[in-house]
């Protein structure tokens, strides 16, 4: 009986890890959509390609935009 | 990086002023405070990815400016900036300046940020998630093995299933049920109510399953009927995001004008609050807003954004001005005589056509035999129930319930959007592009097709010319080309490029007389090029365009311009004689006539000097007498025909910038192969015919398991995928092997 009581708290668990998981992605579509991912389906593939440099200078003028309004 | 590569364009001082007045500021923002403004602009011409690069670097260039992001499909960025270090005027200026000039149109006044509908994409990720997981919950129940385990958890299990498909039965499913209930109020059985009524039956049967322990139910059928409907709904909605069907007139005004004041100063205007009366400065490349009498300047006017024929027409000082044409040439002053909304062109669109919707009166074939199939499903389960009820009564609400469930016409409604939808993609390839899918139903019933003249079976790129008169000797011809070397008049620029004369002389004299002609003079000849009473002549024919030559005074002949007909014209309409009525429908006069006669079958209609709103009324008419009618034009004129029409197709040169309102819009290199994608609209009526025979079958077989009372989840969940699967693939493949045919066809036409 013990050895059965064992597994029926694994299934549990696995029942429990099964959904949040389910759940987790879910909502990660949920997030994905509503910040508009899949509005523009084109222009990120190109502009990943030239992410690196704007990433500098964004960081470069973000830094400047801080220091103006401090 | 430079802020001005290559040439600066001319003609953008003064142009975008209108964007410095704060009411006209509220409009176009998308948001608005002290430290930060949002405009996104359509700008037409982004095309390619180092013009993404640019947009969104343009901070460098400006340090106003916050972010610039690009949406390439919609070829909009949107910018934000700091309105305490520049303005969207210097933001506009500075994208002109590098070659990407916004289009501000009177259609982005007062457009609010709109909300994008991703409603769909939702339900279809709720409908996916819920499939999924119950597809997985499922599955040990399918093997049936009586375990211990799956003994003990099962109902932990399958009331996990419940979980999951509630969510599915009221929000990802809701379309459907709404839709049957619209249906049945209206007294229509549409294809949602068998939907409705299988995917309801399947959740109660289900949850009155599980509830009092009867069976595991049939989740997993639910959930994947849901989405896989869905899935066909979503492959059917290709939207062309970088084309525009709902144009009108206000996508190509201005949002604003210069008025001159009593005191001579200019102040933009936004171009509602132009009253009758007003003075206004119209520039070059600005059109004009409303009707109204030319002042002062002289008036190049190029009309082609209502009828498609870019030919400029000259206005002396006094004349009448219509809303719509283009100056282009040297600034003019003209004073209003209506308001906007009355001009000519613009009262077109108080007719109740354009607030009509053409898909609420079409029926499509799906709807069309769903009646018949939901009055044989229902009159099937009643009589398998009754015979239960006699043998064994037990059974009876299982069989009926199971009928309603397999007869559920998953695959029937799959059909119709797996099949259009993959053509809509095979047309957008080959650049004809649909407004939706159930244009391709309506172009297949089409009966008669008429067709606008300047601009749609013409070109606006080339035009011809015949001489007729006395011979022109070697050195009158030389002059002749010579002199209209230095004309920038576009009559004298055709009539250049078609002569054949090399030798290119030095003048001894040359006037241009606006409006009237060029004379020259070279060593003891004298020429004049131009209009009739110019050279003296007594000709008065007005039907085509003419210039006219005299050579030492004495009258030698004249050039007659005839429209350059497409590529194909002839061969497109004898290809289509068979089927179709063929009715041309022109703006212009007579002067055609013969032409088109020569070229096209005789049984061709030809009528001349329509009017906008006689065109939609000649539509309008034939179509009470019961012909289906797609219209195909270009210009703004045409509007109202097109909004008539049961197909309205517009041709187009350049996709990216002009058509109106309208169902198709097809680009005018792919002319000559319209009789192609008529003939394959029908075949893919035919295809969906042939899916639903396919779904019928699988429907028997399923009826026979539930007619018999042996309708176990497994059979369902086995059959109800299957059927969907067969289905789209067999579309599929039917689709693409037509559309193969389409593009051997067109080699064979070129």
């Amino acid at each position: 009986m013990a050895q059965h009581y064992r597994g029926m708290s694994v299934i549990y668990i696995l029942l429990a890890v099964s959904v949040v998981v389910a759940i987790f992605f879910f909502a990660a579509f949920v997030i994905a959509v509503r910040k508009g991912q899949y509005d523009d389906s084109y222009t990120p593939s190109v502009r990943m390609l030239f992410e690196d440099e704007v990433v500098k200078k964004k960081t470069k003028e973000s830094s400047k935009i801080i220091t103006k309004t401090d | 990086m430079q802020q001005a590569p290559g040439a600066t364009p001319q003609d953008i001082e003064g142009k975008f002023d209108f964007l410095a007045q704060d009411n006209i500021l509220n409009k176009l923002l998308e948001f608005r405070d002290e430290t930060l403004e949002i405009a996104t602009l359509y700008i037409p011409h982004i095309h390619c990815s180092a013009c993404i690069w640019v947009l969104e670097n343009l901070n460098k260039l400006q340090p106003g400016i916050t972010e610039s992001q690009v949406n390439f499909n919609k070829k909009t960025v949107r910018v934000s900036y700091n309105p305490q270090a520049t303005n969207l005027k210097q933001v506009v200026i500075l994208l002109s300046n590098i070659g990407y000039e916004p289009y501000i149109s009177l259609d982005d006044f007062g457009k609010s940020a709109q909300q994008v509908n991703r409603s769909l994409i939702y339900k279809l990720g709720v409908a996916g998630f819920a499939f999924g997981n119950v597809m997985f919950l499922s599955f040990p129940e399918y093997f049936e093995v009586d375990e211990y385990w799956l003994d003990q958890y099962k109902h932990l299990f399958r009331w996990l299933m419940f979980a999951y498909s509630v969510p599915v039965l009221l929000y990802a499913a809701q379309d459907y049920f709404i839709s049957a209930y619209k249906g049945l109020r209206a007294k229509i059985l549409n294809i949602d109510v068998p939907i409705a009524l299988g995917a309801f039956v399947l959740f109660f049967r289900s949850t009155i399953e599980i509830a009092f322990d009867l069976g595991s139910g049939f989740f997993d059928s639910f959930t994947g009927l849901i989405f896989f409907l869905l899935l066909g709904k979503f492959f059917q909605q290709k939207t062309y995001s970088f084309l525009s069907f709902e144009r009108n007139y206000k996508s190509y005004f201005p949002i604003a004008v210069t008025k001159i004041s009593k005191d001579r100063t200019e102040i933009p205007i936004q171009v509602y609050d132009i009253k009758e009366g007003d003075r206004l400065l119209i520039r070059n490349q600005e059109l004009i807003p409303v009707d109204g009498i030319l002042i002062s300047g002289k008036a190049h006017l190029d009309y082609s954004f209502v009828t498609g024929e870019s030919r400029v027409v000259r206005k002396q000082s006094g004349d009448k001005l219509f809303a719509g044409g283009k100056q282009t040439q040297g600034s003019i002053e003209m004073e209003a005589l209506k308001a906007v909304e009355q001009s000519y062109l613009t009262q077109l669109w108080s007719n109740d056509v354009f607030a009509k919707n053409k898909e609420s009166g079409f029926t499509t074939l799906t709807n069309s035999i769903s009646k018949q199939f939901t009055i044989y499903v229902l009159s099937i389960a009643v009589i398998a129930t009754t015979y239960w009820l006699f043998a064994d009564p037990g059974k009876a609400m299982n069989v009926f319930t199971a009928v309603l469930i397999i007869a559920c016409p998953c695959a029937i409604a799959l059909a119709a959007p797996f099949t259009l939808g993959n053509v809509l993609r095979i047309f957008g390839k080959d650049k004809f592009y649909l407004k939706n899918a159930s244009v391709i139903e309506r172009m297949a019933k089409i009966d008669s097709i008429i067709f606008d003249k300047t601009g749609t079976i013409t070109s606006n790129a080339s035009a011809e010319a015949t001489y007729e008169g006395m011979p022109l000797n070697e050195d009158e011809s030389n002059l002749l080309r010579s002199s209209l070397r230095n004309s920038n008049h576009p009559l004298s620029r055709s009539l250049y490029n078609l002569l054949q004369s090399e030798n290119i002389i030095t003048l001894d004299d040359y006037r241009e007389d606006i409006g009237k002609g060029i004379s020259a003079k070279h060593a003891n000849n004298e020429i004049k090029i131009g209009s009739a009473s110019y050279v003296g002549s007594e000709d008065t024919s007005v039907l085509n365009t003419t210039v006219h030559v005299s050579s030492n005074n004495a009258y030698k002949g004249k050039f007659t311009f005839y429209n350059q007909y497409r590529k194909g014209l002839s061969k497109l309409f004898n290809q289509l004689k068979s089927k179709f009525d063929l009715t041309i429908l022109s703006g212009d006069n007579e002067g055609e006539i013969e032409n088109l006669q020569k070229l096209l079958p005789p049984k061709t209609k030809l009528l001349f000097n329509q009017k906008p709103d006689d065109k939609l009324q000649y539509i309008a008419y034939h179509q009470s007498e019961g012909q289906t009618i797609a219209m195909i034009g270009d210009g703004l004129n045409d509007a109202g025909a097109l909004a008539q029409s049961d197909v309205g197709i517009a041709i187009s040169e350049n996709v990216n910038v002009f058509s109106p309102a309208c169902d198709a819009i097809l680009d005018a290199s792919k002319f000559n192969q319209l009789h192609g994608y008529f003939n394959m609209s029908q075949q893919a009526i035919k295809i969906i015919k042939w899916a639903f025979v396919l779904s019928f079958m699988y429907n028997a077989v399923g009826l026979y398991f539930a007619v018999t009372g042996q309708l176990s989840p497994v059979i369902a969940a086995i059959l109800m995928p299957l059927s969907s699967i067969t289905i789209v693939a067999f579309t599929t493949v039917c689709t693409n092997i037509v559309g193969k045919k389409l593009k051997t066809d067109a080699i064979k036409t070129i």
